[in-house]
């Protein structure tokens, strides 16, 4: 029962690095470009939760749904504020950015008067409920992050197999000179890809906030989700959510198993394996550079 | 304008181009000599971390902005360095001695890491130094019989043979020395064909292979020179703060070290030392500004990194050669005055070299 119970908890840590992991495919996968400031969306989505409920008084859907649609006007500017003028330079560059995009995000978090620099729980209504199912205790807090990541991977898998914009955004994943001389908007794409990015984010970051708390810091957990990147083979939207459950799962079960210490580093131990025994992850594709 | 008129294929690789470099650098060198005599004992502190901080920032330098191999985990070898150092130091052991085990196990621990550094690139090198750094840090954390885990060590003044150094002042003369030191070194390397390698490998991997280059051998090369400088600058820094404990050698100071490069200028040598100014003076700048912002800004935990965060998105966008590069921008425009043209440092773009290769 424990067992099931750590499984349970791990599956659910799992989903939130696999969203997060999410945001990094999807950017990688549009612009070539990795994002280091996921971490922070998700903190500023979370906050933006925070304000909505509390502040604004709004209810709860009304704020989940405004955070998340407040996030993804801001990933749609980022992108064309910083990003796009420094496409096409070496990728260190965009790594570099966006670090500085994450300092600060946290930076001006701790500005915003009254909830900037204190932690504080988000209100959700499921908050601290318990079910009992033939004798495992599940906390409907993770309960509710895998249901809502299952529905959120269900929409994205219909978005980019049935939905022409999805289709446009894998023909300029695959080659995006050839989908710009299809008359393809590669470049709004691209926005549009850092736009849903930011959302995804938001949305791990209202899923997360009730089980920890919300506070400036909670986008080190972005961290986190490289690993869960890298093990799932970072061009693989399926492999990042596989990635992100294996790193769940493993951190969740060393944390009790092993002695102290294993469960802050389960993650990147897992990761430094995957990188010497298949650097192209689960799912990703074996490429080679041709001259 | 100045034009050489060179008269012997040695002049092309000399270290001194031409006079003014000989004039410059003598000038700079007595003035940090003097420094002791000149500044207050705050500011030769300061001076001191400074030349600390440029000797972990040429090791980067030469790993991410010669060899184009990006570390995301150097604190890790500063860490490394810093607790061999302490620990071999507490024993008894020369200060001369312990530097060389402290740099070597560094070096060691390059190595190790620098092995998947010759399966994975880009991204992925990045991920798994990353991930080297947050092991390193919780191993400090919990191997406590050694490192005294989170509560931290104290170190010992330095010790050369009997010869203690226990003023500021003699400590700010060993950093120096080992500052000016390193910096002929890597100075030197860059000249030979090693140094040439490792610029070849940055520019093209494929094209050095092709020229004979053995990418594995100079890529872990560059791994292990690059952490046993790390590793040097971590045992200065262990004695400089006299205290040391892994919360010292997080993924933040990883990201300090960084940003000292990006800012200082990747791929230049005079870069890792305007980096580290940068790294030491914009602290006590934001500390003096906070009076005159308001107290919202002014007082929030997170002033320093904001700043941190929009000094680096603006170089990045603006000026991605640094400090470094501004800085020759102006020396060209003051020589070619009034012939500089907008267009002189113009950067290309690059669309085509993607890594995805279909």
């Amino acid at each position: 029962m424990l067992f099931v119970q750590l499984v349970i908890g791990g599956i659910a840590q799992g989903c939130i690095y696999g969203l997060i992991a999410l945001g990094f495919v999807l950017i990688y996968k549009a612009t070539e470009t990795v994002s280091f400031a996921q971490g922070e969306l998700m903190m500023l989505g979370a906050f933006g939760g925070l304000v909505g409920m509390t502040m604004l008084g709004f209810p709860y859907w009304l704020a989940v749904l405004s955070a998340i649609a407040a996030m993804a006007l801001l990933g749609v500017v980022l992108e064309r504020a910083v990003i796009r003028p420094i496409l096409g330079q070496p990728a260190f560059s965009v790594v570099m950015l966006t670090i500085g995009i994450g300092y600060v995000a946290r930076g001006a978090i701790t500005m915003v008067p009254g909830i900037g620099t204190d932690t504080q729980a988000l209100p959700v209504p499921y908050k601290d409920e318990i079910w009992t199912v033939a004798g495992v205790v599940l906390n409907v807090e993770h309960m509710a992050v895998i249901g809502a990541t299952a529905v959120l991977c269900v929409l994205l898998f219909a978005l980019f197999r049935y939905s022409k914009l999805g289709i446009a955004m894998q023909a300029a994943s695959q080659n995006q000179l050839a989908a710009y001389y299809m008359g393809i908007p590669v470049q709004r794409l691209n926005g549009i890809a850092w736009g849903l990015a930011a959302a995804v984010a938001a949305i791990a970051g209202l899923l997360l906030a009730p089980i920890t708390f919300v506070h400036a810091n909670m986008g080190f957990i972005g961290l986190k989700a490289f690993p869960a990147a890298v093990v799932g083979g970072f061009g693989s939207l399926p492999g990042a959510i596989v990635g992100g459950l294996v790193i769940g799962i493993v951190e969740s079960l060393s944390g009790f198993y092993l002695p102290d210490g294993f469960k802050d580093t389960a993650a990147y131990v897992v990761v430094l394996i995957m990188l010497m025994v298949k650097p192209n992850g689960l799912f990703g594709e074996k490429l080679r550079k041709k001259v | 304008m100045r034009f050489i008129f060179k008269t012997e294929y040695g002049q092309d690789i000399n270290l001194a181009k031409h006079g003014g470099h000989v004039f410059w650098y003598s000038a700079l060198m007595l003035l940090l000599l003097a420094a002791p005599w000149l500044f207050a004992e705050y500011w030769l502190a300061q001076l001191t971390l400074v030349l600390i901080y440029s000797v972990a920032g040429l090791g980067l330098m030469l790993l991410a902005g010669f060899t184009g191999l990006f570390s995301i985990g150097h604190a890790a070898f500063l860490g490394v360095g810093a607790y061999t150092h302490a620990v071999l130091t507490n024993m008894g052991v020369p200060f001369p001695i312990a530097l060389a085990c402290a740099a070597t196990l560094s070096a060691a621990v390059g190595l190790v890491v620098g092995l998947p550094a010759l399966r994975v690139k880009g991204i992925y090198l990045g991920i798994a130094t990353l991930s080297f750094g947050f092991i390193v840090e919780e191993v400090l954390a919990r191997w406590e019989s050694v490192t005294g885990g989170n509560a931290g060590i104290h170190v010992k003044k330095p010790d050369i043979f009997g010869w203690v150094l226990d003023t500021g002042d003699a400590f700010y003369f060993l950093c120096l020395a080992v500052t000016v030191l390193a910096t002929l070194g890597i100075l030197n390397l860059l000249r030979s064909p090693t140094g040439r390698a490792f610029v070849a490998i940055r520019d093209s991997e494929i094209s050095a292979q092709s020229m004979g280059i053995h990418l594995a051998y100079y890529k872990t090369l560059s791994f292990a020179i690059s952490a046993a400088l790390a590793g040097i600058a971590g045992a200065l820094y262990a004695h400089n703060l006299q205290f040391i404990s892994p919360d010292q050698f997080n993924i933040l100071q990883s990201i300090d070290l960084l940003l000292m490069i990006v800012i200082g200028g990747a791929g230049s040598v005079h870069g890792a030392f305007l980096g580290a100014i940068f790294l030491i003076t914009m602290p006590q700048v934001i500390a003096m500004s906070k009076d005159y912002l308001p107290a919202v800004v002014g007082q929030a935990p997170g002033l320093q990194g904001l700043v941190y965060g929009l000094v680096l998105i603006a170089f990045v966008l603006f000026e991605p050669m640094g400090l470094y590069g501004r800085w020759l921008k102006i020396r060209t425009y003051l020589q070619m005055f009034p012939f500089y043209r907008k267009g002189m440092f113009k950067r290309q773009k690059s669309f085509q070299k993607s890594d995805r290769l279909k």
